[in-house]
């Protein structure tokens, strides 16, 4: 689905056109032959595709539509995963809808009522759809006809609204469809038919409150029929100027609109012309261009379709390529029957012809052709295919002594104790299995003996570590100390956002005495993997990484590092803040709770750019889509996350909790003492600083250092996305990786989001700084704004324990839902939380490397052990 | 003042209270078959037939009456759950139907005068419809999705039947209750709206649902706010939740209803679940403190007890709830509420 931007940043809804004869020939062909189940599964398709409300239309003269109807709308009622979303029960005749509605529980829409027939009947079919329980759509029509003008549109549907209302009929369940007409048709009379329709919009939407508006919009391009792209190119641009007027709803097939930024500037502009009838000679310019489009469609399409006619081989190899998963069980289904006539085995339809498919995948993913999205949902494709097969390997079995699977290899895969993250550690498994590689995949939160168990019992060729947060780089050593007290001798390979190539070197490698790799993302893994398994490549790989690292150790020993200051001269040279400039107190202290904010609002907040770094996409969002090397890969990307993101808002799948506490406090040396609402003890806060020596006289930082010891304030927040699980694994069970990495990489993008909102709204309103604050999204993404909002374990604030502090100060668990791990890993994992810093020379930095002076003045500040603090604050040491 | 005015001051005063169970209270009564057919000469077996002491034993329906109003009960439920043509088919009774209902809500509504008499409190009747053993949502053929068994305008009859028996016998409400098909409700609803229109005044309608499975959803397959969208054209006095499970399993269902519904909020729980022997032993003061904790968070307008639940409980509850505070109604946003088996709003 491509919606037009001004589509999906409103909440415009689409509603499925598949399921009317009058608009789909497929359908039509299929309800006419009685073929109710294909048609059933036309039904599917359309609300996996994003339809939010199903429009079913049988008005065909052929066909009993009484009959076709009920049978279709009962067939339906007996699908949850259809059922899931409200019917628009659609046909010209009154007692056709009013049979469908009597098989439609939930609340339908009623296609269509008006006043053609006069008062009486339009007031008698409304009152039977009030008690029935249906919203329904009024067509702009009356005694006299359809109504054209602009006038005519707002006098009929303003008479009709005054009517509906004066029976009690609740205006919100009113949709007024104003009449879309065909334009440049030739017919000067028709010229003004767009400039009607969507000013009509505008003028209905103010007379009328609380009403949608809805129209059909294949009417519109009806002069154009068999030219797809200047219809899909009229349709988009219609949209684009008819939504922001206040339609908000059409029968359409969402698949077949244009990016309104993406259509051939000149087919834009012809269609713009038509259709806001800028001069009387713009629909022959548009008839004209229009030639030069013909057929292209059709050529897509029949390059589209030539596939399936392929050899089967051929036919898998393409879907895997393309990442079509329509007809992959189908294929595998012929290959495997193909086969087994001419005596093979199911394995070999997985080593042959599937492998052969995969291998061009990573081909092209090696090479650069192909980029990490695409790969995962060839992946899909792979996952169902071999899910398939599996029954009968597995019955094969049973006759076999052993299974003869010839995996490259097994790896062992886990997300270390203390963290969650997985979206890198599921990409790189992704990966690996699509390169013919067995994945054992152990989740998240993983203690090492379980890592350990597994990769022995599996007799694993080796096993790979993965983590986001930096306590986690500690437990890798761990694991690797234990792998060398078990004697095991196989790879290990690290991997995840904070590790590195130094890190491995200097504390992990030196741990184990098997192979030690750090890959730096999966796009290496497979190369990785390969080596170490290959009997001529792996001895030599194994050396040179292992001089590799030995080199960089030897080179971090000789290295002359930066001084450091000692703790009381770093303290001296402190940030001087003017505190004549501090805040004023917040308009509203304390805390604040967010049950639910709204996932449309902070969708026009999110960050793209980490988004497709997440992806191995690199490049900043919006230059990322026109990229000359990865652009295709990105677009495509992004509009299935917009799609995603459609589902997301409109379904509910995800709630954003979040709270926020805006407190009194002062600094006392490099701690902040907040002041408890009840007079309790004050709660303190230690922040680390700065001792690298800097250059000529600027300041040694510290967090502390933005708060007046005379008095100030400071605040503190948490974001949590939750409802990610069920979806999840529903995605798991369809063996659908792809959807599943989007779904995670969505909710941390939402989750960030969340946070910037939640800042805006503490500067603009909360603590009301900076209350007249305007700023672009870019703007905020810029940071700027004033204030800060650092997080524990980042640059400013490297210590993860101040967590549990702040979730205390926040009743983060009770408000937000938000636990933390041993390791203080938030979880759900699309969480975001940190302080809030408002004066206006609050400056984000880091604290870097530090003494043992200040380790030891830290531990003795929180109250901690030695040895304790050391473990936290373990790379900020030497 | 209407029923439904009159209802809605007295739920602004404080929490109201709904009675309990009728099934487990006749059942104490140890009746044999003779009892339940008493002179009636019907030609089936009428142990069981629940309904029909309405007519064979009212003074056993009228002692159960009296006991949930000594309680502290502001209302009661006629014992018409199962008079209607479908369920009394099983029993040979169809031609009772319009009786049994009539008589029954006459008998309720004279307990219930009297009781107001007393102490000038007010106490109200809820005409009570079952969902019948049918459904319209639902193919009882595994191999054939499209069947039904019967159809939209057939049930909304037989509903309208009944209706029409227990308005004449005086009740204040139609209380369509156990709500397992959404549909089903949706045929009542039609049938209770038409009645009104043809009395030519207010009939309102209280409306409960029963969750078949801990996520909220009924036998249809739609969530409870979802249920809530297709049926608010009922206007329901009140809408809420019955029988289900104990109140315990119902409490995050019933933070989701309190929420979002602009009308009285109505629950009446089982006495918990029942244990290895199907019988109800939950406690009247754990019963209590369980839907007692949302009375304190505001959620609830009338409380009562289903399946298990004796006049212990419901005295239980009503002294759990006395002083505390009945849920304000919220003034939800106006906004295009749709529903598939899931609810779909849409921005306004």
């Amino acid at each position: 689905m491509s919606l037009d931007k001004a589509a999906s940043s409103t909440s415009f809804v689409n509603i499925g056109e598949r399921t009317n004869v009058t608009g789909s020939a497929r359908f039509k062909k299929l309800v006419m032959a009685g073929d109710y189940a294909a048609a059933v599964e036309v039904a599917l398709q359309q609300v996996e595709a994003g339809a939010q409300v199903l429009d079913v239309n049988m008005d065909e003269g052929l066909l009993d539509a009484h009959e076709a109807m009920t049978t279709f709308l009962k067939l339906i009622q007996a699908e949850p995963d259809i059922a899931r979303i409200p019917v628009m029960v659609d046909s010209s005749k009154w007692d056709v809808i009013e049979a469908g509605l009597k098989c439609v529980s939930g609340k339908p829409i009623v296609n269509s009522i008006s006043m053609k027939e006069g008062e009486a009947q339009f007031l008698a079919h409304a009152r039977k759809c009030m008690n029935y329980g249906a919203a329904v759509v009024v067509m702009a029509f009356d005694e006299v006809g359809q109504a054209d003008t602009k006038e005519r549109k707002v006098e009929i549907c303003e008479r009709a609204y005054k009517l509906l209302v004066g029976i009690g009929f609740p205006p919100e369940d009113i949709i007024f469809d104003p009449n879309v007409f065909a334009v440049a048709t030739g017919i000067e009379e028709h010229n003004n038919y767009g400039v009607d329709f969507i000013e009509a919009c505008r003028e209905i939407k103010a007379r009328c409150p609380h009403v949608h508006i809805s129209g059909g919009l294949s009417n519109l391009s009806f002069s154009f029929r068999g030219n797809e792209t200047v219809r899909k190119a009229m349709h988009s641009v219609f949209l684009y100027h008819a939504i922001p007027a206040g339609m908000d709803m059409a029968i359409v097939n969402a698949g077949q609109l244009d990016v309104y930024d993406q259509i051939e500037t000149e087919l834009r502009t012809a269609c713009e012309d038509v259709i806001l009838n800028r001069d009387p000679d713009a629909g022959e310019r548009l008839v004209a261009l229009a030639e030069r489009f013909r057929g292209t469609d059709a050529v897509a399409e029949k390059q589209a379709a030539e596939w399936r006619s392929y050899p089967v081989a051929k036919r898998l190899e393409h879907a895997l390529v393309k990442g079509i998963d329509a007809h992959v069980v189908d294929d595998t289904e012929e290959m495997r029957a193909a086969t087994e006539a001419a005596g093979g085995r199911p394995i070999e339809v997985i080593e042959g012809p599937l492998m052969d498919g995969m291998n061009v995948v990573g081909d092209l993913f090696g090479s650069g052709k192909m980029f990490l999205p695409q790969v995962v949902k060839s992946a899909r494709v792979m996952k169902k295919a071999v899910a398939h097969l599996i029954p009968f390997i597995e019955a094969e079995k049973d006759l076999l002594p052993e299974s003869q699977r010839k995996a490259k290899g097994k790896i062992v895969m886990a997300t270390v104790k203390g963290d969650v993250h997985d979206i890198g550690k599921n990409i790189v498994g992704v990966v690996l299995q699509c390169n013919g590689y067995d994945v054992i995949d152990l989740g998240v939160m993983v203690p090492w003996s379980q890592i350990l168990q597994a990769a022995n019992e599996n007799q694993a060729d080796m096993i790979g570590l993965s983590g986001l947060i930096t306590p986690s780089l500690d437990e890798m050593v761990t694991v690797a100390e234990e792998m060398a007290r078990a004697d095991m001798t196989m790879p290990l390979l690290i991997g995840g956002a904070t590790t590195s190539k130094v890190h491995t070197a200097l504390r992990i490698d030196p741990a184990y005495d098997g192979p030690v790799i750090h890959v730096l993302d999966a796009s290496r893994a497979v190369g990785v993997a390969s080596r170490l398994l290959s009997d001529t490549q792996c001895e030599d790989f194994v050396a040179e990484t292992a001089a590799e690292y030995v080199a960089l150790r030897d080179a971090r020993a000789g290295k002359t590092q930066s001084e450091l200051l000692g703790l009381a001269e770093a303290r001296s040279r402190a940030f001087p803040a003017d505190f004549a400039e501090k805040p004023a107190p917040p308009l509203k202290p304390g805390l604040h709770v967010y049950e639910s904010w709204s996932l449309a609002e902070l969708r026009d907040y999110i960050d793209w750019t980490p988004f497709f770094r997440a992806w191995e996409l690199h490049g900043n969002y919006p230059a990322i889509l026109e990229d000359d090397v990865v652009g295709d890969s990105a677009r495509s990307l992004f509009a299935d996350a917009q799609a995603m993101l459609d589902r997301i808002v409109a379904e509910k799948w995800l709630t954003a909790r979040g709270v926020c506490g805006l407190w009194p406090c002062r600094r006392e040396g490099d701690d902040i003492a907040l002041e408890r609402p009840d007079g309790g003890d004050p709660v303190v806060l230690p922040f680390l600083r700065q001792q690298v020596k800097k250059s000529r006289d600027r300041a040694n930082y510290c967090l502390a250092d933005f708060i007046d010891p005379a008095g100030d304030w400071m605040g503190g927040f948490a974001v949590g996305i939750h409802g990610l699980d069920a979806h999840s694994a529903r995605f798991q069970a369809d063996k659908d990786d792809y959807s599943d990495i989007l779904l995670k990489a969505l909710a941390d993008r939402f989750a960030e989001a969340f946070a910037e909102r939640l800042h805006q709204h503490v500067r603009t309103d909360l603590w009301g700084y900076a209350p007249g604050e305007q700023l672009t999204n870019l703007a905020l993404i810029k940071e700027q704004y004033r204030g800060i909002r650092p997080a524990p374990g980042y640059p400013a604030c490297p210590d993860h324990s101040l967590k549990p502090m702040l979730f205390d100060l926040l009743d983060a668990q009770t408000n937000v839902g938000l636990e933390l791990t041993e390791s203080f890993a938030m979880f759900p994992t699309a969480a975001v939380s940190g302080f809030y810093f408002a004066h206006p020379q609050a400056a984000y930095f880091g604290v870097a490397r530090i003494g043992r002076d200040q380790l030891e003045d830290y531990a003795a500040r929180r109250g901690v052990e030695l040895s304790t603090a050391e473990r936290w604050l373990r790379p900020n040491l030497d | 003042m209407g029923a439904r005015e009159l209802l809605q001051a007295e739920a602004a005063k404080r929490i109201l209270i709904t009675d309990g169970a009728f099934g487990t209270a006749i059942q104490n009564w140890k009746l044999d078959e003779a009892a339940y057919a008493g002179t009636l000469g019907l030609s089936h077996d009428q142990k069981g037939n629940n309904d029909i002491l309405g007519l064979t034993k009212p003074e056993v329906v009228a002692s159960i009456h009296r006991a949930y109003f000594e309680a502290g009960a502001d209302i009661a439920e006629t014992n018409t759950f199962s008079a209607n043509r479908i369920s009394q088919a099983d029993y040979g009774a169809e031609h009772l139907v319009r009786e049994i209902n009539v008589e029954s809500a006459r008998l309720a509504r004279g307990i219930a005068d009297e009781f107001a008499a007393k102490d000038g409190r007010p106490r109200f009747v809820a005409g009570a419809l079952g969902p019948t053993n049918k459904t319209l949502s639902l193919s009882p053929e595994v191999n054939d999705p499209g069947y039904r068994e019967i159809e939209f305008d057939f049930l909304k009859d037989v509903y309208r039947e009944q209706i029409d028996a227990l308005v004449e016998g005086g009740v204040d409400f139609i209380l369509v209750e156990t709500v397992f098909d959404t549909l089903n409700a949706k045929a009542a609803v039609m049938a209770a709206m038409e009645a009104a229109n043809d009395l030519g005044r207010d009939l309102p309608i209280m409306m409960s649902m029963t969750l078949t499975d801990l996520s909220g959803r009924n036998l249809s397959g739609h969530t409870v706010e979802a249920f809530w969208h297709a049926i608010r054209h009922a206007r329901p006095v009140t809408i809420g939740l019955n029988c289900s499970f104990g109140a315990q399993q119902l409490r995050p269902h019933v933070k989701t209803l309190s929420a979002i519904c602009d009308t009285l909020i109505m629950v009446y729980p089982n006495a918990g679940l029942p244990n290895e022997l199907g019988e109800y032993d939950e406690l009247p003061e754990t019963t209590a403190g369980l839907v007692g904790e949302w009375a304190e968070q505001g959620q609830v307008n009338v409380l009562g007890g289903c399946c298990g639940s004796t006049p212990d409980h419901i005295r239980a509850i009503a002294e759990a709830v006395r002083n505390l505070p009945p849920r304000a109604i919220p003034t939800p946003e106006v906004r295009t509420r749709l529903a598939g088996l899931e609810p779909f709003t849409m921005a306004a």
